[in-house]
């Protein structure tokens, strides 16, 4: 069994009211941080803690910190990003909703750091329940004095505020967030400026997600040091994976990032196997947007190599060959899946999400969308998988805001990957309809590049 | 002494030039001029926080600054990115700008209606000149486009939002020229639209300036819908005392004989108004005796509008006045007075069956 470090007291009876997860053990990291540390000193140990941020870039979190500017006379903000949208990925839900506490105990440490006495939980709208837990989290820590003036005698202040989104998954970006925030329509900003010199209000801001405010509270409890022994080279800590698809036992799961894919599909302890007895066909590893790998590439790299649940191991052999750690969304196919279906599936919700400001994801996220709907439906040619590829080229890379890559990824690994489902389906306009192309030669050992 | 600021060196399509720190890769390329400027149709240098949507600007930064001569990892947006001391730009000599644009122009295009034919736009449309330049012939796009129905915002302006390209000017302008917030973005997407919330007219002094900003003929004078083609009028510089402080009462009117069919800001090169005017001005003042005339307005020649320039061009002399000895022309014969047919001294009714020339000989 991992070590579990975010998770570990979530299933305590009532961890959601504040005595019971102060009973626990909880806003230890608060008292020490703001009692015997300095804000830089925090900062520091989720420097060395090697923490990466966990809402799919894992850009290193004390590196974004350190970015923060700090003129002289203007606040600073700290915005949790609570705006789960990502297919496939609910663990920041599962954390808000169990052990809301460790979520206010990571925002008041981090909130220390970054000297934000103004700090937004930014969650989406349709986690309408999940804002009555978190806004009773913060008053019971407000009365208990872990949050308003002077808390616990430190002269540091803080306020966190609970603002709900309309159900946009753009206002997962953060620039598109701090506009939704400001109250405007949440169309990303160009960059830059960075948000860690003008975000909200033009004021310096940092935007993390929620499971990486969580896991500021262990690296605060623990120490930076200790904490980056957890895990392996830069994948440090543990992650919340949150799996799905067609497998035996989905949930989410908290993993020491040291197993391997087929240990986490596999094993009992987590996703215990593939559901009825079928076979594994395909893999998202990351959530909705990072590539799709078959299973032969999944399980191991093009080495030969096991291939770890970590940021290095699923990334390893770049887009062809790897696909990356995103943001834990594990979404599991089985021999029955159609990846043609899948892959249109995906260009229909990034069609629909896509916020319209910059031409090639407006039009190309729609145009995308039609091609795939005419192959599913056995109305494709063979010259349209040559037009989807030419077309998510010309997405990728020259959007403002990473959604345009999101789109075109899932898109371009399909065709990578499973190309020859793609042209079955053209070659097979009436069959398609009925049946799936099936595991194919999908599970088939790789040849192994010396 | 005060130092001099210092400047900023950049190299664009192998061409340098000094320019001031705070510039954008496209001003510094629109200095250079000619073809190293990439084309913009959402950058508005007027408009607060215009630019970087439409995406066609794209240019690859092969090395960031002198002091971190990295390259860019993508292609950035010229119009919203600043130069660096030492930046090496590659526009139309990176064949990675040229596909991305080829791809920007052919988004652009799938759903636009492309009714050139039918369009005030035409002649003067960014568009137009950004597919002549970049797009391809054909389309690769088979569906049906995407359309939407016409809404008149206010007396003198219709909105057609299937020509959009939501290049987001308009916004910007309505936003910045007015006090007040009057229309915005709905939806999302590809169905996004250009909207007063919901069909309200916009109703501001210098709302006609949207019209103008749009490089689309998305939003068209009502006044001057169907009335004429661009290239058939011929635009003369002219100016008028304005009652309204806020308008620079520096126009363009597009004449067509002597009628003005409309009245447009002045533009610079690069398509961009360079004074506001009011509705008054725009709308109102379609007579020659309302405004002062400057001059012919220069047009450049690529301009499908120059072929009805005034260069060289005379009114044709009254020859047949003068060689009729001042006669007027209608004068110029009575037929009465060489031909009888109209006044037969012979009765019609007596002749059986049609008349030849013959029953007229016999009278």
């Amino acid at each position: 069994m991992g070590k579990k470090l975010l998770l570990e007291k979530a299933h305590v009876e009532n961890i959601r009211l504040y005595d019971v997860y102060r009973r626990e053990g909880g806003y230890r990291s608060v008292e020490k941080a703001l009692k015997t540390m300095t804000p830089d000193q925090v900062t520091d140990e989720v420097k060395k803690s090697g923490l990466r941020g966990r809402g799919g870039a894992g850009f290193p979190t004390g590196l974004k910190w350190s970015f923060i500017a700090k003129p002289e006379g203007v606040p600073r903000h700290l915005v949790c990003n609570a705006d789960e949208s990502e297919p496939g990925t609910f663990k920041d839900r599962y954390l808000m909703e169990f052990i809301p506490h460790l979520l206010i105990e990571g925002l008041i440490v981090s909130s220390f750091a970054l000297g934000s006495n103004t700090t937004y939980i930014y969650i989406r709208g349709e986690y309408a329940w999940i804002v009555d837990i978190l806004e009773q989290a913060i008053s019971e820590a407000k009365n208990n004095g872990m949050l308003g003036k002077n808390i616990l005698g430190s002269g540091f202040d803080c306020e966190i505020y609970v603002q709900r989104g309309a159900g946009a998954y753009i206002c997962g970006e953060e620039t598109a967030l701090i506009e939704s925030l400001e109250g405007k329509r949440g169309n990303p900003r160009i960059k830059p400026p960075f948000p860690a010199v003008k975000g909200a209000w033009d004021r310096p801001t940092v935007v993390n997600n929620v499971e990486t405010l969580a896991a500021v509270v262990p690296i605060i409890n623990m120490g930076g040091e200790e904490y980056a022994k957890i895990g392996v080279g830069k994948s440090t800590g543990t992650k919340l994976i949150s799996a799905c698809g067609n497998i035996n036992k989905p949930g989410v799961y908290e993993i020491d990032m040291t197993i391997s894919v087929e240990e986490f599909i596999y094993s009992d302890e987590y996703c215990g196997g593939i559901a009825n007895g079928k076979k594994l066909k395909a893999c998202i590893p990351g959530g909705s947007s990072v590539p799709i790998l078959p299973a032969n590439l999944l399980l191991k790299t093009v080495k030969g190599e096991q291939r770890m649940m970590n940021y290095e191991s699923l990334s390893d052999g770049g887009f062809a060959k790897g696909s990356m750690m995103g943001s834990g969304g594990f979404i599991v196919f089985d021999e029955d899946q159609c990846v043609v279906k899948h892959t249109y599936t995906l260009a229909r919700f990034y069609r629909h999400e896509s916020c319209g400001q910059c031409s090639p994801c407006r039009e190309g996220t729609g145009w995308m969308e039609k091609i795939l709907k005419n192959i599913e439906n056995g109305k494709g040619k063979i010259s349209d998988i040559d037009l989807l590829w030419d077309i998510q080229r010309k997405i990728e890379g020259n959007t403002i805001c990473p959604l345009g890559d999101a789109a075109a990824w899932p898109v371009a690994a399909a065709i990578r990957h499973f190309r020859d489902e793609f042209e079955w389906h053209v070659k097979n306009p009436v069959e398609c309809l009925n049946r799936n192309y099936g595991l194919a030669h999908y599970a088939d050992p790789l040849q192994v590049v010396a | 002494m005060a130092d001099a600021p210092k400047l900023f060196k950049v190299t664009i399509d192998n061409i340098s030039i000094e320019v001031e720190p705070g510039t954008s890769i496209l001003q510094a390329a629109r200095m250079i001029g000619g073809d190293v400027t990439p084309p913009a149709m959402c950058y508005y240098s007027k408009l607060k926080g215009s630019g970087g949507k439409c995406r066609t600007c794209l240019v690859e930064v092969a090395a960031g600054s002198t002091a971190d001569p990295r390259p860019m990892p993508k292609l950035v947006a010229s119009c919203r990115t600043n130069v660096m001391d030492g930046m090496i730009v590659k526009n139309i000599t990176s064949e990675k700008v040229i596909d991305a644009r080829n791809g920007v122009v052919e988004f652009l295009l799938i759903n636009h209606p492309l009714d050139c034919p039918i369009c005030d736009q035409a002649g003067e449309c960014h568009l137009q000149d950004l597919s002549y330049e970049h797009g391809k012939e054909g389309t690769r796009y088979e569906f049906p486009k995407r359309v939407f129905e016409k809404h008149d915002i206010g007396p003198y302006i219709q909105l057609h939002m299937t020509r959009c390209i939501l290049c987001y000017r308009c916004v910007f302008l309505a936003d910045q020229l007015t006090d007040k917030r009057e229309h915005g973005v709905l939806d999302r997407g590809d169905h996004s639209e250009i909207a007063t919330y919901i069909h309200q007219a916009l109703d501001h002094e210098f709302i006609g300036n949207v019209i103008d900003v749009c490089p689309v003929g998305a939003l068209t004078d009502k006044t001057f819908r169907f009335k004429n083609r661009v290239w058939f009028l011929k635009p003369e510089d002219a100016h008028r005392e304005c009652s309204n402080p806020n308008c620079c009462g520096k126009a363009v009117l597009w004449y067509r004989g002597d009628e003005v069919y409309r009245v447009t800001a002045r533009k610079d090169q690069w398509g961009e108004v360079e004074g506001w005017i009011c509705n008054e001005c725009r709308f109102e003042k379609k007579k020659t005796s309302d405004w002062v005339i400057e001059g012919p307005t220069k047009v450049n020649r690529h301009s499908v509008i120059s072929q009805g320039h005034y260069v060289g061009v005379q009114k044709p002399p009254e020859v047949l006045y003068e060689v009729l000895d001042g006669r007027k022309p209608k004068l110029l014969m009575n037929i009465h007075d060489v031909s009888e047919v109209n006044e037969p001294g012979i009765d019609l009714s007596s002749i059986q069956g049609p008349a030849h020339s013959t029953d007229f000989d016999k009278g």
